[in-house]
């Protein structure tokens, strides 16, 4: 029962953090003391953060590299976007909010589909071959939204595949993207993803379906021996992982006025994984702050002017080297007595 | 679930058991027919045939490489054999995955271990739990009451199999930095949580000291009168072997070469030979 405390706490933590910082800057904008820019990153720290922490969901709990998961976000934003503006023009309803939910649901839905579809073929793969055909995913869904135009023309919605000539007004216009999309996102509403999907990750991890998809990632043979069934939870983890994804994607869709498949390429996947791995693979808090310090790292940045990417390397770099150094690590062991305990287990094995 | 929809075929058995006349008429736990795997054009296992009764504990051995972990593995569905038959109180196992075999009732444990070893000891116990205590995705994100009455279950469980090795203190240890005993322990517990029939051990004894071992002999017999199973085990320790096993069998290059009670294989001129060589003729 204490560990089961100990879990409790730290999942309590994690919510307070993220609680408190969501007051904060509601009090910074309240007050005006926040600036444009910052202001304008609010909804894109909340969407990597979703992106961050549903792609730890299968990189570190599953344990299966995924290099596409921009491709789920593409699909989630596509879907949503279309969703909510089909029923804030075509049915006309007026409440954003409503519309907005809406989109997320529709996002999280296709993502699910798309991840269901791509799990198929994928899962039966291991290690390298997984990321690379993930990837291979990533790179398809783009290419596919770059071929598709939606129009919408009253109440109906029409589809054409490499073929713009639709009656109505073009919602989705192949690569040029959305046109004419309603901005309706608003920061409580990417916080309150937020939310959930710390809510779902965290409460999967700490239940009986989490622990099978952990002891699967530990050790495949000793799974299937005591009973589990690898294919079921290993796509358990990589659907409800593309499903947040996709309600990122939503969100992140409804927040610009014009979207395109190009924004959803393979370096938006490399950065969320970035984001995974800054954070510590498998540690849902520490892909909440790093996804949250390295999107405002380049608007802090912005002084450098043309430099400004080389010195993100550059940090991105002594952030890995000062956490994996020994001397350093030692210091702050020796502040924070509790993980010492936790490093001697460490070396034991 | 599928498991339960097959037809399932009752096959009279000659007897291939290792102590007939002990479970003449109740049927057999395990029944392995002309079992058998080629590698290649390698037979790793030939013509094995295994009967194992209820509540027996029989012993496997043979020199190094003859084929006794491939046997686990057959039995336990990691290799689907090329030949033969493999029956679980009766019912053949046929085409069933590992995770089914689990669900008919085979445990195992590993010669070289396989925990979870980032998961603490306590969740090890929980995921043998896995099958017997059930509650679904949703109920596990969103907290239903049904997953904390699960959870409450698993949690009581566990400590109750933890205790047959005393091992209650160790919940909240990292499985991976237990010592190296408490490791293969665990592993007997986690197997013996998925509530099965017929539990296989492999090298149970392997890198523990002869204090360790005896306490293990106890355990291993302990296990056998609570749960009323029958275990198989592979085991080089001839004292552990020759002390708890009622019925062993020897393997050599794939083949049986005796089977038979400890006294028999003792003296089984075969077995000598298999393990000693020849003796050479003056």
């Amino acid at each position: 029962m204490k560990k089961r405390n100990k879990r409790m706490t730290d999942k309590l933590i994690t919510f307070g953090i993220v609680i408190v910082a969501f007051i904060f800057c509601q009090i910074m904008i309240s007050t005006g003391n926040m600036s444009r820019s910052l202001r304008g990153q609010l909804i894109p720290i909340c969407v990597y953060i979703v992106m961050a922490v549903s792609l730890n969901l299968t990189v570190g709990i599953s344990g299966e590299l995924s290099l596409g998961h921009a491709g789920f976000m593409s699909v989630g934003a596509f879907s949503g976007i279309i969703a909510a503006m089909w029923m804030h023009k075509g049915i006309g309803v007026e409440n954003q909010v409503l519309c907005l939910i809406f989109a997320i649901v529709a996002g999280g839905i296709f993502a699910g589909i798309a991840g269901v579809l791509i799990g198929i073929p994928v899962l039966r793969l291991r290690g390298d071959y997984l990321a690379i055909v993930t990837l291979a995913f990533g790179e398809i869904i783009r290419n596919v939204m770059n071929c598709i135009y939606i129009s919408l023309d009253g109440q109906s919605l029409h589809f054409g595949f490499v073929n713009p000539n639709l009656p109505g007004k073009l919602l989705l216009n192949g690569p040029a993207g959305t046109t004419g999309i309603v901005k309706m996102s608003t920061f409580p509403m990417a916080f309150a993803l937020v939310l959930l999907t710390l809510l779902v990750v965290l409460n999967l991890i700490d239940s009986r379906n989490g622990r099978a998809i952990m002891a699967i990632r530990d050790s495949r043979i000793a799974a299937e021996s005591v009973g589990l069934q690898v294919t079921r939870y290993k796509m358990m983890a990589f659907v409800t992982s593309a499903v947040l994804a996709g309600m990122a994607g939503a969100i992140y869709g409804l927040n610009f006025s014009t979207v395109t498949a190009a924004k959803f390429k393979f370096d938006t996947s490399i950065l969320v994984l970035v984001f995974v791995v800054m954070g510590g693979i498998g540690n849902i808090r520490g892909s909440v702050i790093a996804a949250t310090l390295l999107t405002v790292l380049p608007e802090l940045l912005r002084a450098f002017s043309d430099f400004r990417m080389l010195f993100y390397a550059i940090l991105l770099i002594l952030v890995m080297l000062v956490g994996n150094n020994p001397t350093l690590r030692s210091m702050v062991l020796r502040i924070i007595p509790r993980r010492k305990n936790q490093s001697q287990d460490g070396e034991v094995n | 679930m599928s498991i339960e929809k097959k037809a399932t075929r009752l096959v009279p058995a000659p007897s291939y058991g290792l102590l007939p006349e002990r479970d003449v008429n109740a049927r057999p736990v395990l029944e392995a027919r002309n079992l058998g795997i080629e590698f290649g054009g390698l037979h790793a296992v030939e013509d094995f045939n295994l009967v194992i009764g209820k509540t027996e504990i029989a012993g496997l051995i043979g020199p190094n490489g003859a084929g006794k972990t491939t046997v686990f593995n057959l039995l336990t569905k990691v290799y689907q054999p090329t030949m033969g038959t493999i029956l679980v109180n009766g019912r053949d196992t046929v085409g069933m995955t590992t995770a089914q075999a689990s669900k008919m009732g085979i445990a195992r444990t590993f010669q070289n271990i396989r925990l979870f070893s980032n998961m603490s000891v306590e969740d090890n116990v929980r995921i043998g739990l896995h099958n017997q205590i059930r509650y679904g995705m949703f109920t596990g994100i969103f907290r239903l009451p049904a997953y904390w009455k699960c959870e409450q279950r698993m949690h009581e469980r566990s400590m109750e199999l933890l205790s047959i090795f005393d091992m209650q203190d160790l919940a909240d240890h990292k499985a991976g930095s237990l010592p190296y005993g408490a490791q293969r322990r665990l592993e007997i517990v986690r197997a013996l949580a998925t509530n099965p029939c017929l539990l296989l051990l492999d090298e149970p004894a392997a890198g523990m000291n002869p204090h360790e071992t005896e306490e293990l002999m106890e355990n291993i017999v302990k296990i056998r009168d609570s749960f009323k199973i029958a275990i198989l085990l592979i085991e080089h320790d001839m004292k552990l072997v020759m002390g708890i096993c009622e019925g062993i069998c020897v393997l050599n290059y794939g083949k049986i070469i005796a089977k038979g009670t400890p006294e028999d294989i003792q003296n089984n001129p075969t077995v000598i030979e298999a393990y000693l060589g020849k003796r050479k003729e003056a």
